[in-house]
């Protein structure tokens, strides 16, 4: 193994139980720790951004001791990782590969960045299509507004 | 195709059958103007936002066809003041009438209105987001004063930037393979977004600052305001109020047959003296919006089929 990879894997200690997101985008892997609401898990939570990664560029690896991800969670992050790979880890084996699937609708998983669209202003879930996958478009189900993936704000 | 029941809150929503259907029945509307077709029912006209003749439009509609409409026409009178949700007033207001008309500056808010309610609701303009009626009528104009949808060249001049007319005009027309132009300053020119979507339906489209550039070319020319109040800076506003003129001078350069709109209030993009020649498309544009909101009224009532 090269002694860049090597570092990489150093960097983040290996989990028991949980879930290893790996090729998570460089810019987004503080995103997907958001969605996940990773700020209140209780368990040990290894983040890792702006990793040098060959094919990548720069990505980014969140390993979550303690939490197995649903294929529901999976999919929550396609928006801003949807080429991340899901390992569900027991006894510190692979037991399971979940694919992230991007979704066709985001509910309520980021905020209109419309400050007068109706979800900023009464208290509703935000919905959203998906009109572009790559570079992501996404179009309020409200005020029909379209973002792009630098307009996010997770909820 | 059965309308019964269904909310009337983008044009985004209604697929090319169902709006050269919705246009026949206009025309229908148009040849027999009164009746007795919805005697019994009730309108409750929601509008949050003053808005005199979207409201009048809608009443005149409503009572041409023998039905009655209750509403208010400023918020403070409401329990919104109270701090009422949207969602909670839409619940009360439905037990009242058989069908809402809303209009309300948060954008999106007659598509939550549309799923408190259980009756059918119309937006009659959310904010600068949708105002399905205005874009109805247009196409209706359209069809009517050129004798047909598709294929037209179709130009568009003013403020293309905020102006929640030409973006639905331009999604609606979309069906109908346009040639459209888009004519403004470059601070007000269509947002991409838009042009993205043409470009995706393979939807040929110029973008110029020159009002005469195409003006050979064009079959219907959609003018609008540029609206003072979208400007933080009035020394930009002064800038711009005054950039487009469609006057006498103007129509020298134009097809014989050039039909000009306008979904109106003019301020002074259209001189006075183009209001007689046959040209002027705009008055007759605005009296279309009875016979729009009477076929629309119907169709979610049921009572039309």
């Amino acid at each position: 193994m090269p002694l860049a990879e090597k570092k990489i894997e150093l960097s983040i200690s290996a989990i028991r139980e949980g879930t290893v997101l790996d090729h998570i985008p460089g810019d987004a892997t503080f995103k997907v720790a958001e969605i996940l609401h990773l700020g209140h898990h209780n368990g040990t939570v290894s983040v890792a951004a702006n990793l040098n990664s060959k094919s990548m560029g720069k990505k980014g690896i969140i390993k979550i001791e303690g939490k197995f991800l649903t294929q529901d969670e999976v999919n929550k992050i396609a928006i801003v990782a949807p080429d991340a790979t899901v390992n569900i880890i027991e006894n510190y084996e692979v037991k399971e590969k979940i694919k992230v699937k991007s979704p066709d609708v985001v509910d309520n998983v980021v905020r209109c960045s419309n400050p007068v669209c109706m979800t900023n202003n009464e208290q509703i879930n935000t919905k959203f299509y998906v009109v572009k996958k790559d570079p992501l478009k996404i179009r309020c189900h409200y005020c029909e507004r379209y973002m792009g993936k630098d307009d996010l704000e997770i909820i | 195709m059965d309308f019964k029941n269904r909310d009337i809150i983008s044009i985004n929503d209604f697929s090319k059958e169902e709006l050269l259907y919705t246009l026949k029945v206009v025309k229908q509307m148009e040849i027999r103007p009164s009746s007795n077709l919805l005697k019994g029912k009730i309108l409750a006209t929601l509008f949050f936002e003053p808005s005199t003749r979207t409201k009048l439009s809608f009443t005149s509609s409503m009572n041409q066809l023998s039905g009655q409409v209750i509403g208010f026409s400023n918020a403070n009178v409401t329990s919104t003041q109270k701090g009422e949700s949207l969602w909670d007033t839409i619940k009360m207001i439905q037990q009242y009438a058989d069908v809402i008309v809303i209009r309300h500056s948060l954008e999106g808010s007659a598509r939550l209105a549309a799923e408190a309610a259980s009756i059918p609701v119309i937006n009659g303009g959310d904010g600068s987001n949708q105002h399905p009626t205005q874009t109805l009528l247009d196409m209706y104009t359209i069809q009517k004063t050129k004798g047909k949808l598709d294929g037209l060249h179709v130009g568009f001049v003013g403020d293309l930037k905020y102006g929640r007319t030409v973006h639905s005009l331009v999604m609606a027309l979309s069906h109908f393979s346009p040639t459209f132009y888009f004519i403004a300053p470059d601070e007000l020119q269509i947002p991409e977004y838009y042009l993205d979507e043409l470009f995706q339906k393979k939807i040929k489209y110029f973008k110029t600052s020159d009002l005469k550039r195409f003006s050979k070319e064009i079959d219907v020319l959609y003018v609008t305001r540029i609206q003072k109040e979208r400007f933080p800076d009035p020394v930009e506003y002064e800038k711009f109020k005054d950039v487009y003129k469609i006057d006498e001078a103007f129509l020298q350069h134009v097809k014989k047959d050039l039909k000009i709109m306008h979904p109106l209030p003019r301020v002074g993009e259209i001189d006075k003296s183009v209001d007689s020649t046959p040209h002027a498309a705009y008055f007759e544009q605005a009296a279309n919006g009875i016979p729009v909101r009477k076929a629309l009224l119907a169709l979610v009532l049921g009572k039309i089929k």
